[in-house]
């Protein structure tokens, strides 16, 4: 489960984020909208831990994962270097079996830069589900890609989440991804003291 | 790959300059003051036969390793500090800047008057020399890595060994190889003028003596074998490794 309860979040004098509070059960995924610039990025770095300068609390588990607007792979390793560098526990057979779930069968060799960008954010995907986590992050993970690519993404990743059952909170600007991925959508709006949460 | 062509075109350009030293010598038609390429023969095989090449070569290699070393291990962290902290970088950068702009012979100087004429104190002064270049280079390999990378590691909690490993030294790899390509030519230049000032071993020390016997023979000799080992040193261990950590790239 994850709970969020922030005060404030300031980027020198100007404040980006005001009062905010929500809760993310296991196995639930919330949407996260709201206009650009609006501060959704922001508040998924708090939630994910990469930014810790704000004022509140955040209680997130212990096995989380992040898929990010860019796929971030690293691009001096194979494909399947890429799952095992950041998960060191996992079973080789074990992510070769997740490249083949994710449509990457055969390429575990491969460097991230001879993947095309559906087949990274799959890539991106598999390092993120592979681990089992109990909290999925996602920052607009279907963003420029084709129509038919990114449909084949949704579904993945629908299927993913159901297999898995994180708590999960991502970002999107597509409605149609909100009502495929979301049991709940959360929509950030401008306040006299940063953003918040619209009632 | 290249073309059979572009690959002969260093050997080309080396006997160009080989043509140019003949016409040169020629022209001085004095051995004593420009020997012809062909005029070391006689005393590299000499200097060979004896042993002595090998015992001055050895010396002097051995320091570059050394200073080498050491150089390569303090600039690389101090940059590597000093590109992710711009707290240190303040605090440091003035320093950076007056051992950039120190004259080598000035550092060489003062370590032998404060440490003695011994092998320690000509070791840290070739590092002195080197150490501010590695850390200007690697500061703007650090500064200019990816801050996504970062919080993927930290987000996915990787240890800090795995972090150094897969995260940060690939991406500083070209700083690095820039850094060790440029410190191996010159730290084996501040060697020999170490050598020339306060030992008594080295290639350096065998052209200060050449020198005042004004044996401009001797002098190309050690000079040129010592090249020709940097230039193995460059082709055969630092070319491969810069190709390995960069295969990526090209794949």
């Amino acid at each position: 489960m994850i709970r969020v309860d922030i005060q404030s979040k300031n980027f020198g004098a100007t404040p980006v984020l005001g009062s905010i509070r929500f809760d993310v059960s296991n196995g639930q995924t919330i949407a996260l909208v709201g206009p650009s610039g609006i501060g959704k990025s922001t508040l998924l770095r708090i939630v994910s831990g990469i930014d810790s300068d704000f004022r509140g609390t955040v209680v997130r588990p212990e096995k989380q994962a992040v898929v990010f607007q860019e796929p971030t792979l690293l691009p001096w390793r194979s494909a399947l270097e890429n799952l095992c560098i950041i998960h060191p526990n996992l079973p080789k057979d074990r992510a070769l079996d997740m490249l083949e779930r994710v449509g990457l069968g055969g390429m575990a060799a491969l460097f991230p830069g001879q993947l095309s960008l559906g087949q990274q954010r799959r890539l991106s995907l598999a390092r993120a589900f592979v681990g089992a986590p109990e909290m999925l992050i996602m920052d607009e993970p279907f963003v420029s890609l084709d129509a038919q690519t990114g449909r084949a993404m949704l579904t993945l990743t629908k299927e993913l989440i159901a297999e898995t059952g994180p708590a999960t909170l991502f970002v999107t600007h597509d409605i149609h991804e909100a009502d495929v991925l979301a049991d709940r959508v959360l929509k950030l709006q401008a306040g006299p003291q940063g953003a918040i949460l619209a009632v | 790959m290249q073309s059979p062509d572009t690959r002969l075109t260093p050997l080309f350009s080396i006997l160009g300059l080989l043509a140019l030293w003949t016409v040169a010598a020629l022209l001085t038609n004095d051995a004593q003051v420009l020997p012809p390429p062909w005029g070391l023969l006689g005393p590299l095989q000499q200097e060979f036969a004896s042993g002595e090449l090998i015992k001055h070569l050895g010396s002097t290699l051995s320091r570059v390793i050394w200073a080498f070393c050491l150089a390569m291990i303090l600039g690389v962290s101090l940059g590597i500090a000093m590109g992710r902290s711009p707290r240190l970088n303040a605090w440091l950068d003035p320093w950076l800047v007056i051992f950039l702009n120190l004259p080598a012979l000035v550092l060489i100087v003062l370590c032998y008057l404060w440490i003695g004429l011994t092998e320690a104190a000509a070791i840290i002064a070739v590092t002195l020399n080197k150490v501010p270049n590695v850390a200007v280079v690697l500061r703007e390999g650090a500064r200019a890595c990816d801050p996504a990378l970062d919080a993927l590691g930290q987000v996915y909690r990787m240890s800090w060994r795995t972090r150094i490993r897969h995260v940060l030294f690939p991406q500083l790899a070209p700083f690095i190889a820039a850094a060790a390509r440029s410190g191996v030519a010159v730290i084996w230049k501040i060697v020999l003028v170490v050598e020339f000032l306060g030992r008594s071993s080295g290639v350096g020390f065998q052209i200060h003596l050449y020198f005042q016997l004004f044996d401009v023979a001797m002098v190309l000799v050690y000079a040129l074998s010592f090249i020709g080992v940097m230039l193995m040193v460059e082709w055969l261990i630092l070319q491969p490794l810069e190709r390995r950590v960069s295969r990526w790239r090209r794949a």
